[in-house]
């Protein structure tokens, strides 16, 4: 076993007992932190397939803000254990096949394509960051304008929604 | 060098974990979080399937992704705290109305 695939293992499991543990957490704060977990560790997955870049901004921009934010609003809103009705058995016996059935197709997708074949990733050949940077400037100009808007109609939305109403 | 299926495959088992989180979980927030969890498994797919053909494009998708999900973390969040504050709860079975 090469030291890549080594690592892959560990970062993977990682991932997915982070995941585990958001589902059978009780308390919303402790699901955020297995969620931070299972983010870093694909932080460090992307450092292996060798695209810094990502691997950063997945850690400052989820890890940091997104998460911090949603951490902020668990105690901003006072949250505490979730209770279990009737429904939430009925979500079980409905999801679970759900989620069986769905992942099948995903595995059979998987086994069925071509890409199963090929030999490997080659980590750091790329120059990736100038790479992503001249592509982001040059081929998706104005997706990226149009980004701007869409961060810029989310910061009123988010005001306007959480503002207090005056009375 | 890890097999690109490999990536796949763990893109597809945290896809899954996500839909279950979402479908089992009775809390607002946690609900939100596993829709971030199904994003970042879809992530992991793009730059994997970047580095295997060589071509910065899906590194460049992720970006964009990454952009949506803060967007949609901002205004999903206040719509919660609007709703936990007119119902007092956070458990999605109590909200049931779409009246205030």
């Amino acid at each position: 076993m090469t030291p890549q695939l080594a690592i892959f293992f560990v970062l993977a499991v990682m991932a997915v007992l982070g995941a585990l543990s958001l589902i059978f957490q009780k308390h919303p704060i402790h699901s955020a932190l297995s969620l931070i977990v299972v983010m870093i560790a694909l932080a460090g997955l992307y450092l292996l397939m060798g695209s810094e870049f990502v691997a950063a901004v997945q850690i400052i921009v989820y890890g940091g803000a997104i998460m911090v934010l949603f951490v902020f609003v668990i105690m901003l809103l006072n949250a505490g254990e979730e209770e279990r009705t009737n429904v939430s058995k009925l979500a079980g016996i409905a999801g679970i096949p759900l989620a069986v059935v769905l992942l099948g197709f995903l595995a059979a997708a998987i086994a069925h394509s071509n890409e199963s074949a090929q030999a490997g990733l080659q980590s750091g050949t790329l120059a990736n960051t100038k790479e992503i940077s001249t592509m982001l400037f040059k081929d998706f100009v104005y997706p990226f304008e149009l980004t701007s808007f869409l961060i810029l109609v989310a910061i009123l939305g988010a005001i306007v929604l959480a503002q207090r109403e005056k009375s | 060098m890890v097999p690109t299926s490999y990536y796949l495959i763990l893109s597809a088992v945290l896809f899954g974990l996500g839909v279950v989180a979402f479908v089992f979980k009775r809390n607002v927030i946690t609900i939100f979080m596993s829709i971030e969890l199904m994003l970042n498994a879809v992530n992991l797919a793009f730059v994997a399937f970047s580095q295997a053909r060589h071509q910065s494009d899906g590194q460049v998708f992720v970006l964009f992704v990454i952009v949506v999900a803060a967007a949609e973390a901002a205004v999903g969040l206040g719509i919660i705290i609007l709703t936990a504050r007119n119902r007092q709860s956070l458990n999605v079975e109590r909200v049931d109305l779409l009246k205030l």
